[in-house]
């Protein structure tokens, strides 16, 4: 395992160039979340069209890991019902080997969500105390998620 | 250059050959402090005071002469000035609350600073809280030093408390508790200092420091974990309450009321910390024999390295101040384009340990105008070699995340 294998280009892309960063006029759902040991924040706003997310806003400041996975999980979730971001949360969630058996995420004839950019942050599971980084954004997802909708 | 290279063979956790820069979160442990706890444990152990045996009458005395260690290594001229405390974090509470709560009311003010660690302002904030007295804090100046002009002007008669760090663990700065010490005696306000930097790293004699109370950890003295010292002058303990009750502290108890034993041990309720106050005497004579001259110019050499090397490094910018003048082996720093736990991490695979974060001084980050640092600490087992292991690891770094491209 080398850092090349955990500082992947398209992870550094993402951090340099954060994709849906900002906030949303008009969010349906939004919360916030804040590693207290590392103080790493992130907030995510959801606005949905009928049953599908339409627009997602991601805000915050972190590593390199934490921004970088809300990123690629701002366009993941894009055009899914809440019921596929729960399973492609699953599947992110196994990678890291947070739940379930790694790398089930991986098989590609799985049904729902594929994972694409964000399999790159498979490395991170090497670094058991960056895993907390790389969830961040999705443990705020499912926050936000449960939550009263706004509008 | 205070050579103390031959010192790392004492430290079996450097043996790997890690570059170990983060002391100031805590130190390693020298094989003649692991030798007194291990040798103490196994021959004369018991649990102290009372035991009408000769095993307690001998952890009774190890652990009363180290006491009298801690009395001497910080030029305390009473021994029961000194209380073993859980750490400092520990210490500080108990002035907070031990004193604080005696002694503060609505119409009082309590004056901090804004480069404290949370150690030294939290406690404060929740005494506050309770009593009701203000909370007020001495800024930085842009020179990163704490800005003596505004302290001087805060300074007023509600001042009844002026807390205070004696090195900050962020920008390795001293400031200078001294004059700080005299200028709150002359309006009755106490000094409390969080020495738990300044004490490992420097010289300190408690007399000339001039503050009421002076707290500091042994872990990060070259010590054990789990014991700490809370000094105080003893008329200022004298107004200080227990902040725990239990035995050892008592005089008489009847089932509705107790009385306090005589200071010291009425602030060291239930069983202390007796091996760690064994090594933490160990530890102590172990940097005595090194001199904490020595010690301090040690550290402050590497610094020295470390400035000028980290200055030719592209995008990293210190935060804290470039030159030597009043500060200690600490060195906080970012690196544009990228964040400090990626250092940290990239660091770590570079064999160099820094720590990264908030450093538990989440007011100074804001200060800063940074979220987070990663700081290189020094001690004495450091050498030039860790200095540029770390200079290498950050190149390697801004290499990775492209930064300057």
């Amino acid at each position: 395992m080398s850092l090349e294998d955990l500082y992947r280009e398209v992870i550094l892309d993402h951090y340099r160039s954060p994709r849906n960063k900002g906030h949303l006029d008009k969010p349906d759902y939004r919360a916030e979340g804040v590693n207290p040991l590392c103080g790493d924040e992130i907030t995510i706003e959801l606005a949905f069209d009928g049953d599908q997310v339409s627009q997602v806003a991601v805000a915050g400041q972190g590593c390199s890991i934490s921004q970088s996975s809300a990123s690629m999980m701002s366009e993941a979730i894009k055009g899914k019902t809440k019921g596929e971001i729960e399973d492609l949360t699953k599947r992110f969630r196994d990678m890291m080997s947070l739940d379930g058996e790694a790398d089930i995420g991986l098989d590609p004839d799985r049904p729902g969500a594929v994972l694409g950019d964000l399999e790159s942050l498979q490395g991170v599971r090497k670094y058991p105390v960056r895993i907390k980084c790389a969830s961040l954004g999705w443990n705020v997802l499912l926050e936000a998620l449960d939550g009263e909708r706004l509008s | 250059m205070a050579d103390l290279s031959h010192l790392k063979a004492d430290f079996p956790v450097l043996s790997n050959g890690v570059h170990f820069l983060d002391s100031g979160a805590s130190s390693q442990k020298p094989i003649p402090v692991l030798e007194a706890m291990d040798n103490f444990a196994r021959s004369s152990y018991a649990n102290v005071h009372r035991g009408a045996y000769k095993l307690s009458v001998a952890a009774t005395d190890a652990y009363e002469a180290a006491r009298e260690r801690v009395a001497r290594f910080i030029g305390a001229s009473d021994p029961n000035e000194v209380i073993f405390t859980r750490g400092a974090t520990t210490a500080l509470n108990m002035v907070a609350f031990g004193w604080g709560m005696e002694h503060l009311g609505p119409e009082d003010r309590i004056l901090t600073t804004e480069i404290e660690h949370h150690a030294n302002l939290v406690p404060w904030q929740m005494v506050a809280k309770r009593t009701g007295a203000k909370l007020d804090h001495i800024p930085m100046t842009d020179e990163y030093r704490l800005d003596l002009d505004a302290y001087n002007e805060k300074l007023g008669p509600d001042v009844k408390v002026v807390a205070v760090t004696g090195m900050s663990n962020v920008l390795g700065v001293m400031p200078p508790v001294r004059s700080i010490s005299d200028r709150a005696h002359e309006i009755g306000a106490r000094v409390v200092v969080d020495a738990a930097q300044l004490v490992p790293h420097s010289p300190v004699m408690v007399e000339m420091l001039g503050a009421d109370f002076v707290a500091f950890s042994s872990h990060k003295m070259l010590g054990p974990t789990g014991i700490g010292v809370l000094w105080g002058r003893m008329e200022a303990l004298e107004e200080m309450e227990p902040f725990e009750g239990g035995g050892e502290m008592i005089s008489e108890v009847t089932l509705h009321d107790a009385t306090w034993a005589a200071i010291p041990h009425r602030f060291e309720a239930g069983t202390p910390p007796i091996i760690e106050a064994v090594g933490l005497h160990a530890a102590i004579d172990y940097l005595d024999s090194i001199g904490m001259e020595k010690v301090l110019e040690h550290d402050r050499e590497l610094t020295g390295i470390a400035l000028e090397r980290l200055g030719d490094v592209p995008g990293l910018n210190i935060q804290g101040p470039t030159t030597l003048e009043d500060r200690g082996g600490v060195v906080s720093m970012t690196l544009d384009g990228v964040h400090a736990h990626d250092l940290a991490t990239i660091l770590d695979e570079e064999g160099v340990a820094v720590r990264a974060g908030h450093h538990c001084a989440k007011p100074l980050m804001r200060r800063l105008g940074v979220t987070a640092t990663a700081r290189a600490s020094f001690y004495v087992y450091n050498t030039e070699e860790d200095v540029d292991a770390l200079i290498g690891g950050l190149r390697r770094a801004g290499e990775l995340f492209g930064v300057g491209e």
